[in-house]
């Protein structure tokens, strides 16, 4: 039988976990680590507490650092350190989930065909459940009990949730009743936000993302081809510069009420790309906090108008070059994973499916146990997780001869390397230079190890999709995918598995460049020394 | 003199209920249909027939 499979499966590999039938040892635990993926199990918060009190922070005195706050106020670091989308440090640990309650929209973009779903704010191809307010607020307290990481609440599509709005209002001022501290966001084009403005406020919404493509209505042209505004369709420059003018006054709006705004901004090539750094400079000047710059996706089989034009989307390189030319203005956002409107879960993972309507109980309630448990976990882990980070800064300040190197990280989230390379779906990448080491953004990919066996056809996409990257980390890669990766100039390696990402880099880096010896440990050591 | 939405094209999105100034449109069976005895094409209120304009499929709201 075995033989049989085996001579069929000229172009399967069997993946490191499986080597002859025998799962791999998996690599020594580290000292005091709690698995944060051993928390999402359901255990009970008694269980969660026991797992807390035997090992981490209590035991390995590493805490009380303070948090890595940059150069936020107190205020703003407040508002964002739960908040996945907002704060790269916290989307390590939390979740945010999306309801499609407002379905209705006052624009069309060239991206969109509504036929479909909105191929810019999900995933294309699986059809939205579209849900009435009372249905959301049941999958809200379903989602906040079982899923420990929640801490957002968002509306972001298909349709705009401020043109839309009395759907949007109901499901907030239903989910706040129950469970008071979720955070809230929303999303919309901007067209009907500054009515909206000061409900927004009272509402405690402390977070709206606006989707700003151009500050120049010409541009704006060739992506709008029509807005409604008023009870009147209008195309052309009339529709651009009325969202134009509109989307800087609900900008300007929200900024004098201090609401943290992000822009959401689709690069499409040979539109925008250039312009963008305009954009940048605007939406920075009057006062957003955080600009994302999002890839164009574009396929025929969409149904978009950009899709059926052959409207090509920027390549990762293309993209990085951008975001690198913009990072001397507003904060830039390199983590946003373009989720569906009604994904759940951390983010780059959806258990979307898992939640649908026909998994929530009528009569469902919401229990706090899970996600106060995690909570308390999470604080603690952040403390070692930002002095590791701080120390490591420090170590690589002395290696002058990196200028620039790319490294993808597999992880299943909690800041550490400990994903299989072929079980992600993603690669988190890091940017290590003199001045330290930056997330930069991520590659999705398509899982090369399905039940044991690797496709040759697959492991090729994977590769294509880490053009440019230096060295994969990851818990474990067997011998072929790592020599096609060698094949093309990328290295592998699961001799950092476990350890914090910074760490992990940092020790490869040093194992690499000769400066210190390769074990990572020290670094380690010192963060909790 | 009544518009109507046909029913195979419609994404179900709602946004032609709120703008009919008429209160012509409703959902039954999970389908906006407009009532022809409510739907004026909104002479008198509008210049255009405000389901129409505001549709993002093109030729879904259509003069019946």
């Amino acid at each position: 039988m075995s033989g049989n499979r085996h001579s069929v499966a000229q172009n399967l590999r069997i993946c490191a976990e499986s080597v002859n039938g025998m799962p791999v040892a998996k690599s020594p635990a580290m000292g005091n680590l709690i698995s944060l993926e051993s928390l999402k199990a359901p255990v009970s918060a008694e269980e969660m507490k026991m797992k807390l009190d035997s090992g981490g922070c209590s035991t390995s005195g590493s805490c009380g650092s303070s948090e890595g706050k940059d150069q936020l106020s107190d205020e703003v670091w407040e508002k964002v350190k739960n908040h996945p989308c907002y704060s790269e440090e916290a989307h390590h640990y939390f979740a945010r989930m999306h309801v499609a309650v407002a379905p209705a929209c006052n624009i069309q973009c060239h991206y969109c065909n509504r036929k479909y779903d909105c191929s810019n704010e999900s995933r294309p191809g699986v059809v939205s459940e579209k849900l009435t307010p009372e249905q959301a607020v049941k999958k809200v307290m379903a989602v906040a009990s079982e899923v420990p990481q929640m801490s957002v609440l968002g509306i972001a599509g298909p349709g705009d949730s401020c043109y839309d709005w009395r759907k949007t209002k109901a499901t907030f001022d239903l989910v706040a009743a129950q469970i008071p501290d979720i955070k809230l966001c929303l999303s919309t084009n901007g067209l009907a936000l500054p009515e909206h403005v000061d409900e927004i406020k009272d509402m405690n919404i402390d977070h709206v993302t606006m989707t700003i493509n151009m500050v120049d209505p010409q541009v704006g042209t060739l992506i709008y081809p029509w807005i409604f505004y008023k009870n009147k369709r209008w195309t052309g420059l009339d529709a651009s510069k009325i969202l134009h003018e509109r989307q800087m006054l609900g900008l300007e709006m929200l900024a004098e009420r201090k609401i943290l705004v992000k822009v959401n901004s689709v690069m499409i090539p040979g539109v925008n790309d250039e312009h963008l750094v305009e954009v940048n400079k605007v939406v920075k000047q009057k006062g957003a906090f955080l600009h994302n710059i999002m890839p164009l996706i574009s396929d025929a089989a969409h149904g978009t108008h950009y899709g059926l034009t052959g409207q090509r989307g920027p390549r990762a390189m293309e993209l990085k070059a951008l975001q690198d030319k913009l990072s001397e203005g507003t904060k830039l956002m390199r983590h946003c994973r373009q989720c569906r409107a009604d994904a759940v879960g951390l983010l780059g993972e959806d258990r979307g499916q898992e939640f649908t309507m026909n998994h929530v109980p009528d009569d469902i309630s919401y229990n706090p146990e899970k996600r106060d448990a995690y909570q308390e976990v999470v604080a603690r882990e952040r403390g070692e997780h930002v002095a590791t980070k701080q120390a490591v800064e420090q170590q690589i300040s002395g290696f002058g001869a990196i200028e620039s190197v790319l490294v993808a990280v597999a992880t299943k989230g909690g800041g550490r390397i400990n994903q299989h390379f072929g079980h992600a779906k993603e690669f988190q990448v890091y940017e290590a230079t003199p001045k330290g080491i930056q997330f930069i953004g991520h590659r999705k990919v398509e899982q090369y190890c399905e039940g044991g066996f690797g496709e040759d056809a697959t492991l090729d996409g994977v590769i294509a999709a880490l053009e440019g990257v230096d060295v994969v980390l990851c818990s474990k890669i067997g011998d072929c995918p790592k020599d096609s990766l060698k094949a093309a100039g990328i290295r592998a390696t699961d001799a950092f598995a476990h350890d914090w990402i910074e760490a992990g880099i940092a020790a490869w880096l040093a194992a690499e460049f000769g400066h210190v010896s390769p074990a990572g440990s020290e670094i380690v050591a010192q963060a909790s020394a | 003199m009544a518009y109507k939405i046909v029913a195979s094209q419609c994404t179900v999105c709602g946004a032609c209920e709120f703008e009919c100034p008429n209160a012509a449109i409703s959902i039954k069976n999970d389908m906006y249909v407009i009532d022809p005895k409510k739907c004026t094409e909104c002479e008198g209120h509008f210049d255009s027939a405000q389901c129409a304009a505001v549709c993002p499929v093109p030729k879904t709201c259509i003069p019946a």
